[in-house]
C-alpha cells in the first residue's frame, strides 16, 4: 500500500451517539482500509447475569441496548422456557409480538432518521422523529414506560392490554400509515437521496455470506433470513406476514426494506390486536415454579437482525452461564467489505447503514491461534503490544 | 450542549436526541447539541463509566471551556444504576468529574431532562 493518511472517528463524535473508534486508512479520499475499536460501552453483563436471579436477569438484558429493548428479553425468555419446558398461553404471545413489533416500527424510523441526518438531511431526521412519537406513546399505553418495557417474564407476559385500549391502538396506528408513507416516498423519490445511496456501500449476496451478517442487512442483499419465519416463536406462525427482501444490497436497499417492514409490522400488530379482541380475556401467563437444571437457546428477530441467547442452569435460582450474541456483532464486520473504496464521506453512511449497535456489540474476545490451540492475545498482550508500538514510534522520531 | 456517552444502554441517548425533535424542541429555548466539546456551555453524561472510558471523561472535560455545567442524565449516569456491580465498572460519572445537576430515571423521560435543566437555571 502507499503512503495513506489515518482519519480517526470516534470515540465521541457527532456522527453516532454510542462511543467507538474507526480508524479510516485513506489515500486521496478514497478510503483504503478501515479499522474500528470498541470497548468503551463494555459493562460485563454476561458476568452481572451469574449474580442474578432469572426473573432479575430481564431487566439486565433489557438494559443491553435501549433502542431493541424487547429483543433481547424475547430470546432470553425462549431460552428459559425451552429448559423448563413451558409453552406460553396465546394471548401472552400477541402481547409479545405486539410488543416487538412496535418496537421494530420505532427502531426503523429511529434508523431512516439519523441516516438522513448523517447525509445533512435534517428533514427527514425531524421528520422520521416526530412520526415516531405516536409509537412511543403506544408503548406508554400498552407498557407504561417509552422505552425499556419490563414487560416479559417467564411463562408469559406482566402486562394485559386493556380491552378499552384495543381501539386506541389501532387508530393511532391508522393515523401513523399514511404519515410513514408520505416519508417513505419522500425518501425513495428524492433525487439527492438516490444519488448518496444508490449503488454505495454495496454488499453482494456472497459478501453477506462470507460474513454471517444478519436482518434488514442481509434481506437487502438478497439473502432470505429471519428468525420469525425461519424459528417460528411467538404469535409470528399464527398471522399473516411476508419477509421483505431486496436484490441491490446498496444503502438504498437497505431503507427500502427498513420501510417496507415498518407497514409489514403495522399489519402484524393489527392482525395480532384484532384476534385478541375475537377471543375472550384470558390467562397472560403460566405459572413457573422451578427451574431445572439444563441448558437452553432461545433466538428472536430484533430489529438489527437475530439476537441469540444460551443459558446453562444448574437447578439453582441463577445461571451458571449466559451468553449473549446480538446482531451488530456480525453486522459490523462488514464494514470492511462496504467502506473500502469509497469515499470518506460516503463511508461515514455506509457505517450507519448496518444501523450498528455498539451497546449490544461489547463483547470480550480471546483470539486463539487454530493450529496450537493457544491464546494469542489477551488483554495485556494487547498493552504490551500498544507499549511496544509507541516505543517503535518514539524511536523514529 | 455536548453529549458524552459512557457505557451506557443507548436509552437515555436517544432520549436526548428526543429533546431535539418537533414534539420537545428544545432548541426553541436555545439548546442545541454541539459536535465538539470546545464548542459546549453543558456536558450531558450519560451510561455508567467503565475503565476504558474514564480517562477519556477526564479528557472531555478539561477540553471543555470552563465554566460548564455537567449533567448526569439517567439512573447510570447518576450512581451507576444497575451496572454498577459490573467488573469493568470504574465509578459513576460524579467519582470523575464534579456533577452539577442529576437527572435520574431509566431513561428519564424528555419532560424530566427539560424540567431538570429548567429548574438549574431558575436556581
Amino acid at each position: 500500500m502507499t503512503a495513506k493518511t489515518i482519519i480517526p472517528v470516534g470515540p465521541y463524535h457527532p456522527l453516532q451517539e454510542e462511543p467507538e473508534l474507526f480508524r479510516l486508512y485513506c489515500d486521496g479520499e478514497m478510503v483504503t482500509d478501515i479499522e474500528w475499536e470498541t470497548g468503551y460501552n463494555h459493562r460485563g453483563i454476561e458476568k452481572i447475569n451469574e449474580s442474578k436471579t432469572f426473573e432479575q436477569i430481564f431487566f439486565v438484558v433489557e438494559r443491553i441496548c435501549g433502542i431493541c429493548s424487547t429483543s433481547h428479553p424475547f430470546a432470553y425468555a425462549n431460552a428459559m422456557e425451552e429448559i423448563a419446558h413451558v409453552t406460553v398461553p396465546d394471548r401472552a404471545k400477541y402481547i409479545r409480538s405486539i410488543v416487538a413489533e412496535l418496537e421494530r416500527v420505532h427502531s426503523h424510523l429511529l434508523w431512516v432518521g439519523l441516516a438522513g441526518h448523517f447525509i445533512g438531511y435534517n428533514t427527514v431526521f425531524m421528520w422520521a422523529w416526530k412520526y415516531r412519537e405516536p409509537v412511543l406513546d403506544l408503548f406508554e399505553i400498552i407498557t407504561g414506560n417509552r422505552n425499556s418495557y419490563a414487560m416479559f417474564k417467564i411463562g408469559g407476559v406482566r402486562r394485559d392490554i386493556e380491552e378499552k385500549n384495543f381501539t386506541t391502538i389501532l387508530n393511532i396506528l391508522d393515523r401513523l400509515k399514511p404519515k410513514v408513507e408520505m416519508l417513505m416516498k419522500a425518501v425513495v423519490d428524492d433525487p439527492v437521496i438516490h444519488l448518496r445511496t444508490k449503488g454505495i456501500g454495496v454488499l453482494t449476496r456472497q459478501d453477506i455470506l462470507d460474513y454471517c451478517a444478519v436482518g434488514p442487512t442481509a434481506r437487502a442483499s438478497g439473502v432470505d433470513i429471519d428468525i420469525r419465519r425461519d424459528d417460528p416463536y411467538a404469535a409470528y406462525p399464527l398471522v399473516d406476514w411476508k419477509v421483505i427482501v431486496q436484490q441491490e444490497g446498496d444503502i438504498f436497499a437497505k431503507a427500502v426494506v427498513r420501510f417496507l417492514e415498518i407497514f409489514e409490522s403495522i399489519s402484524i400488530i393489527e392482525q395480532c390486536i384484532t384476534k385478541m379482541q375475537k377471543g375472550k380475556p384470558a390467562e397472560i401467563e403460566t405459572k413457573v415454579k422451578d427451574i431445572p437444571e439444563g441448558d437452553g437457546s432461545g433466538r428472536s428477530e430484533a430489529p438489527r437482525g437475530e439476537v441469540f441467547h444460551y443459558v446453562r442452569t444448574d437447578g439453582s435460582n441463577s445461571p451458571v452461564r449466559h451468553k449473549i450474541r446480538a446482531p451488530s456483532y456480525v453486522n459490523v464486520a462488514t464494514f470492511k467489505k462496504s467502506c473500502v473504496g469509497q469515499t470518506i464521506t460516503d463511508a461515514t453512511l455506509a457505517l450507519a447503514a448496518v444501523d450498528p449497535c455498539y451497546c449490544c456489540t461489547e463483547r470480550m474476545a480471546y483470539v486463539y491461534d487454530a493450529r496450537s490451540q493457544k491464546k494469542v492475545l489477551d488483554g495485556a498482550g494487547l498493552i504490551r503490544l500498544s507499549q511496544e508500538r509507541t516505543r517503535t514510534l518514539k524511536n523514529k522520531m | 450542549m455536548f453529549h458524552f456517552a459512557g457505557a451506557s444502554c443507548n436509552n437515555c441517548d436517544i432520549e436526548i436526541l428526543d429533546c431535539l425533535t418537533p414534539r420537545y424542541d428544545v432548541e426553541r429555548f436555545g439548546m442545541l447539541l454541539v459536535g465538539s466539546v470546545r464548542h459546549a456551555d453543558v456536558l450531558l453524561v450519560t451510561g455508567s463509566i467503565n475503565k476504558k472510558c474514564r480517562t477519556r471523561l477526564l479528557e472531555v472535560y478539561n477540553q471543555a471551556p470552563k465554566p460548564v455545567v455537567v449533567v448526569a442524565v439517567g439512573a447510570c449516569g447518576c450512581t451507576g444504576g444497575i451496572f454498577a456491580e459490573g467488573n469493568t465498572f470504574a465509578g459513576p460519572a460524579d467519582k470523575v468529574i464534579p456533577v452539577d445537576l442529576y437527572i435520574p430515571g431509566c431513561p428519564p423521560k424528555p419532560e424530566a431532562m427539560l424540567a431538570g435543566i429548567v429548574k438549574y437555571i431558575n436556581k
